[in-house]
């Protein structure tokens, strides 16, 4: 079994960091596992998305045209992806800035304004983590421990006071979504 | 060793460096940066490094081959279009018979092209791509793991035989990220004899690739040959999967052996017997493990992004003892597993 998740939105939002942690915590947890970026001719700005491919047996495509995930930091995402996703999947949008909801019946959507939230916590650059916590939550591809210490791990010796920002946003978003 | 989760571009890059490669010259171009800006980060720490961003692809070569001719273990890297650049580099080193490392991450060609991932350089890589007559060693890695272990054993092979190899990669290598496990490399075995490093007191040395005397010129080209020849018959590796009840089996390398392998496993979902068969080395290709494959199996599918290359090698492999099919996505398009399964499904459905 494979399932794929496909992360976008706009360079800076952290959105390629959403899933090379991602793709460090299935790893972590034993799994097949590839990470593949979009990569552009510009050098900053634009769009910015990538696809993790995590499962039980060797991955052959890194690239998923029906992603069973899909999670949108921006407007722009939203409108641009949210055909791709398999039907019965689900969308995680970040309320705080997309107003726009989903035309699809046939998937599930979940709005978490993170944004506001990491800000509430005093660091908007926490937002992607705190989507990451409404992620692994409603997904349970990994174990919230795996997570949080593979993105420790990937931060490395980076400030210990952005280590427990980051636990902090990660337990808001992981909260956030009720069961 | 652990495992780590690394992109192609830097896997080749550490995986050089754990191997002994102590110069590195290269200039930038996508999809390949990543690798020259690992080398640049990490090559640099190491004792006896040297990183050079050089002025253009034809510096790099040159320096490498120069480098090589020192003694010291050489990579340079590239995409399509900087790869056309070097071609006289690599013919020349050929001719000299230096040992060094280049790797293509190819992009939808010709001309400038595109970034995307394509495989439109495999006639260019596999015939030698300069002038004259010589041959390269050409590796088609298809996993993270791969190219770590491939570009090892690049280094290897590049000693063994003292000629140029390439790693044949496309940008979908380069900046996926994959789980990986640096193998332990090989001691270098490269004797001192090759390298020079000032003749001292002692006869003087010299590597050349201009041999005016047209008898000389014709030894020296009859001896490549024959080493060629020992490469052809001791170096070729390929891949089998599925291939034992298969009705169909389908001939891919790198980035396409792994759509298809996506493509097989929905196939034989539904009953169809399809197999791969992968050549991993490019050149020599696998050419007498794919015909002793057609005594069993009479249908082969190439599948490559490119608009027909390595067919040309499956048609000279087959020589008519099986019938051979062909679907391609050249410049920069990347299909999916889903699509090339339609794909076979057709050609299979017409076997009788």
């Amino acid at each position: 079994m494979i399932i794929k998740a496909f992360f976008s939105g706009f360079g800076g939002q952290g959105v390629l960091m959403m899933g090379i942690s991602l793709a460090n915590a299935a790893m972590n947890k034993g799994l097949h596992v590839t990470y593949l970026p979009a990569y552009g001719a510009e050098m900053r700005g634009g769009t910015a998305n990538c696809t993790v491919a995590m499962g039980d047996e060797e991955i052959a495509s890194p690239v998923a045209s029906e992603p069973d995930y899909l999670v949108v930091m921006s407007s722009p995402a939203l409108f641009s992806f949210q055909n791709k996703v398999t039907s019965g999947g689900t969308i995680f949008i970040n309320s705080s800035i997309i107003e726009d909801r989903p035309l699809r019946r046939d998937v599930q959507s979940l709005c978490i304004p993170c944004t506001d939230m990491a800000q509430d916590l005093g660091n908007s650059r926490a937002t992607n983590i705190v989507m990451m916590g409404a992620f692994i939550k409603k997904s349970q591809i990994v174990a919230p421990d795996i997570y949080l210490k593979s993105l420790e791990a990937i931060m490395g010796s980076r400030k210990k006071s952005l280590a427990e920002i980051n636990r902090k946003a990660f337990v808001a978003g992981f909260d956030y979504v009720k069961d | 060793m652990n495992k780590v989760l690394m992109s192609g571009n830097n896997i080749i890059g550490e995986a050089a460096i754990r191997a002994g490669c102590r110069f590195y010259a290269g200039y930038p171009i996508t999809p390949q940066n990543e690798l020259t800006e690992y080398m640049a980060e990490h090559i640099r720490s190491i004792e006896g490094g040297v990183f050079i961003q050089s002025e253009s692809e034809i510096a790099a070569i040159n320096m490498i081959a120069g480098a090589s001719a020192a003694g010291l273990r050489v990579m340079t890297s590239s995409s399509s279009p900087g790869i056309s650049l070097k071609q006289e580099g690599i013919s020349s080193m050929a001719a000299c018979e230096l040992p060094g490392l280049i790797v293509n991450i190819m992009r939808g060609g010709p001309g400038l092209g595109n970034i995307r991932p394509a495989q439109g350089d495999y006639f260019q890589a596999t015939r030698g791509g300069g002038h004259g007559d010589y041959r390269t060693i050409v590796l088609g890695p298809a996993t993270g793991q791969e190219l770590a272990d491939l570009t090892m054993d690049a280094f290897d092979l590049a000693d063994q035989y003292r000629t140029p190899v390439m790693i044949l990669a496309d940008g979908m290598m380069g900046q996926m990220m994959e789980p990986v496990i640096f193998k332990k490399p090989n001691p270098r075995n490269y004797p001192e004899k090759f390298m020079l490093r000032g003749a001292g007191s002692g006869k003087s040395k010299f590597i050349r690739g201009l041999l005016l005397d047209p008898i000389d010129s014709e030894g020296h080209n009859w001896k490549l040959a024959r080493k060629y020849a020992v490469i052809a018959q001791h170096e070729t590796r390929h891949e089998e999967y599925l291939i034992s009840d298969a009705e169909m089996v389908i001939v891919a390398y790198g980035t396409a052996a792994r759509i298809a392998k996506g493509a097989i496993k929905r196939l034989r979902d539904h009953g169809l017997k399809v197999g791969l068969f992968r050549p991993i080395t490019l050149w020599p290709f696998p050419e007498l493990k794919l015909r002793s494959l057609s005594s069993r199996v009479k249908n082969f599918l190439v599948f490559e992004m490119s608009t027909g290359q390595m067919l040309e090698d499956v048609r000279l492999a087959l020589q008519g003892y099986a019938n051979i099919d062909f679907h391609g996505r050249p410049g920069g398009a990347v299909p999916t597993p889903a699509e090339l399964a339609n794909v076979v499904a057709k050609f299979y459905n017409k076997i009788d």
